[in-house]
């Protein structure tokens, strides 16, 4: 495989399409946008990751024009757009509760924003029949949003925001009401269609599995900040801060005071009486200073006899098991009190399983497998 | 047998309060003027029989009233009058709703109270409240003099301007609450839509506010057409004898000329005519009734 890899934002000589310099959004003295500073670039499917009421919405709300903000420019493709009205922003929304004219019909819903532009009405007709092709929704062309299914109107919308060829496609949780195999097969089909128009994409979502699965780049925030912007695999694999951690995925958090023991290397005292943990590290962490270090379920191995030659092993007491089907997370307590998560596949049936409640057993991990944060 | 029993009650209201009264009226418009009490003949009695009886009742009436001018005049003035004032309670009721809609939720039950509140006080007092504001020596003219806008008084009672502003008045209630209540469900992010995919302001209002409030329009001017249709306090109080309005005719053939059968004859032309929009309305009501479903 020699294609490409798409990573603009590691490329000095790119230019963003979005660039938010230093914004912030009051409403009254509660501060929803808090001084954020992001890039999207071209061709990007940009994922905006966070808790409710962390200030998504008012984000995206801001690029498509329905917000002002307090203070900071926005630009597009180098444009300040602060001051244009949204009517005249080459920015569409899909919005959270898809919005459709409900007067109108599927064909009329997706006409709708050619028409307000001078186009001829062929042009109109053909771009509206590209749009039903491209969302599969030929034969309900007639039909009221009423009279159709709630995957077809979350299609419905996505078509008529993207209809107008937008320089920016802003989504709002545009799978919220769907059920989730719906919502798995729509994120596959908005990849596909994000592929082929080429448009640049901006998803607002609260479920990180979405936001893992279609994004380019995934920026997370918490209260009007972005805590850390990354592409999903980084996001995963090396979070920038506990709360980035604990907000992908599952995670063990173990607290600890580093020591450096080589280069790179520290050693993690986290408990009296117990071994120091042992890992790897690129930034530096001083001699006793506070540090937390994340490991994912996966990464932590449970066997019923000590491991031989590994960084870090503990013993611990089975707590709870639970099983996924493919996949069962143990619950094992340590003598510290301390819980830590282990993942394991079930290659075997359950009546089968080499470990039940109660049991004694050994976790063990590498130096590599955890992540240490100072926060 | 339940479901009987529940339909009942509103078809013996139906029976008892409408269909009763309008066959006496039916009966009245097909008999003569006559010297007695109640004034019109033929009197059932039992020892004719009931042939003898029907066999009196003729159209007359009813071709009386295509033979003078005035009937078919006030008709039409009054589908004229009417309607104009209907366009006019639109215009006024339609911003007020629009305004209700807008403002905070928690001032919406106060404002809604405003508009019912005059409905506490006794029409008839409302409708004197109004000439007493109206007349050449009244409180709209002595304002105007006052202010030194006009020099001599404007006269405005005992003209259809004073019936237009008494309609207007009395029905904006009815045209305010349907299209309150149609824009008061429309969904705020409907017209952020419209405004993302190009529309201005304006337009978004044009082609989104006021189609998905068509319901409520229709409702409310439906609710002041036809009840506005056979006013019959407002003209004869504010329009005096400038205003011709088929109420009116009504009730002078009734009280003044004691002529039953032919004021029956009126009222029944009146209310076939008022069947139209009725139904009308009905079919709109039903129509909302689905699109909500
Ligand atoms: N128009 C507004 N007036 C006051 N507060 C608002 C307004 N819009 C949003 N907020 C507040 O800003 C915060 C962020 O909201 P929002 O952007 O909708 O969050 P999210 O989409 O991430 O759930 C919330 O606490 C919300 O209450
Ligand atoms: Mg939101």
């Amino acid at each position: 495989m020699t294609t490409l890899k798409f990573e603009p934002w590691n490329d000095p000589q790119e230019k963003p399409l979005i660039h938010f310099q230093n914004i912030t959004k009051r409403f009254g003295s509660f501060v929803a946008i808090d001084n954020l500073t992001i890039d999207i670039y071209e061709r990007e499917f940009y994922a905006l990751l966070g808790p409710s009421g962390c200030g998504k919405t008012t984000l995206m709300r801001m690029l498509a024009g329905f917000e002002t903000p307090t203070e900071g420019t926005i630009l597009l493709a180098g444009q300040d757009i602060v001051s244009v009205p949204p009517n005249k922003r080459a920015t569409n929304m899909m919005f959270q509760s898809y919005a459709l004219f409900p007067h109108l019909s599927i064909w009329e819903n997706i006409a709708f924003g050619l028409k307000r532009q001078a186009m001829a009405k062929a042009d109109i007709n053909d771009r509206v029949e590209e749009m039903l092709r491209l969302t599969r929704l030929e034969q309900f062309a007639r039909r009221k949003p009423h009279q159709i299914s709630g995957g077809q109107r979350q299609r419905v919308a996505l078509a008529r925001s993207l209809a107008k060829a937008p320089k920016l496609l802003l989504l709002d949780e545009p799978m919220g009401a769907l059920d989730k195999k719906l919502r798995q097969e729509t994120q596959f089909e908005l990849m596909d269609i994000q592929e082929k128009t080429g448009t640049t994409f901006m998803i607002v979502t609260h479920d990180q599995e979405e936001a893992m699965t279609v994004a380019s780049r995934v920026a997370v925030m918490d209260h009007g900040q972005i805590i850390q912007v990354a592409t999903p695999d980084r996001i995963y694999e090396t979070p920038n801060s506990v709360y980035v951690a604990d907000f992908i995925g599952d995670v063990n958090i173990i607290q600890g005071t580093t020591t450096a023991n080589g280069k790179d290397s520290y050693s993690i005292a986290w408990a009296d009486a117990q071994a120091p943990l042992t890992a790897n590290s690129n930034q530096p962490f001083s001699d006793g200073q506070k540090c937390h270090l994340a490991i994912r379920p996966e990464k932590v191995a449970i066997t019923a006899d000590r491991p031989g030659e590994v960084a870090n092993a503990v013993q611990g007491k089975i707590l709870d098991i639970a099983y996924l089907g493919n996949i069962s997370t143990y619950h094992v307590e340590l003598p510290t009190g301390v819980v830590i998560k282990a993942q394991a596949a079930n290659t075997r049936r359950i009546s089968r399983r080499s470990y039940t409640w109660e049991d004694t057993v050994w976790l063990s991990w590498t130096a590599t497998a955890g992540v240490l944060l100072a926060n | 047998m339940r479901r009987f029993l529940l339909i009942a009650p509103p078809y013996a209201w139906l029976l008892l309060l409408f269909l009763t009264p309008f066959a006496i009226v039916v009966k009245i418009s097909l008999s003569d003027i006559a010297l007695a009490i109640p004034p019109y003949v033929p009197k059932f009695s039992w020892d004719e029989g009931i042939w003898a009886y029907l066999n009196q009742l003729d159209f007359e009436n009813f071709i009386f009233l295509t033979q003078d001018n005035l009937y078919w005049k006030a008709y039409l003035s009054s589908f004229k009058i009417a309607a104009i004032s209907t366009a006019l309670t639109l215009l006024v009721g339609y911003p007020i709703a629009y305004g209700m809609t807008r403002v905070p939720s928690e001032w919406r039950p106060t404002l809604m109270m405003l508009v019912i509140l005059p409905f506490w006080t006794s029409f008839l007092i409302r409708v004197y409240a109004w000439m007493g504001i109206l007349s050449n020596e009244g409180y709209l003219n002595q304002l105007l003099l006052w202010t030194g806008i006009i020099d001599t008084p404007l006269t405005i009672l005992n003209t259809n301007t004073a019936v237009y502003i008494g309609i207007v008045y009395t029905y904006l209630p009815f045209m305010i609450l349907p299209i309150y209540s149609a824009l008061e469900r429309l969904d705020d992010s409907l017209i952020e839509a419209a405004e993302d995919l190009g529309c201005s302001r304006l337009t978004a209002f044009w082609l989104v506010t006021i189609p998905l409030s068509k319901t409520g329009i229709i409702a409310g001017c439906f609710l002041v057409f036809i009840p506005a249709l056979g006013e019959f306090v407002i003209p004869s109080l504010l329009g005096g004898s400038n205003s011709l309005m088929i109420g009116k005719v009504l009730w002078e053939e009734f009280f003044s000329n004691r002529d039953w059968p032919v004021a029956s004859a009126v009222a029944v032309i009146l209310l076939l005519l008022l069947v139209i929009p009725i139904v009308l309305f009905q079919r709109n009501q039903q129509n909302q009734q689905e699109a909500d479903q």
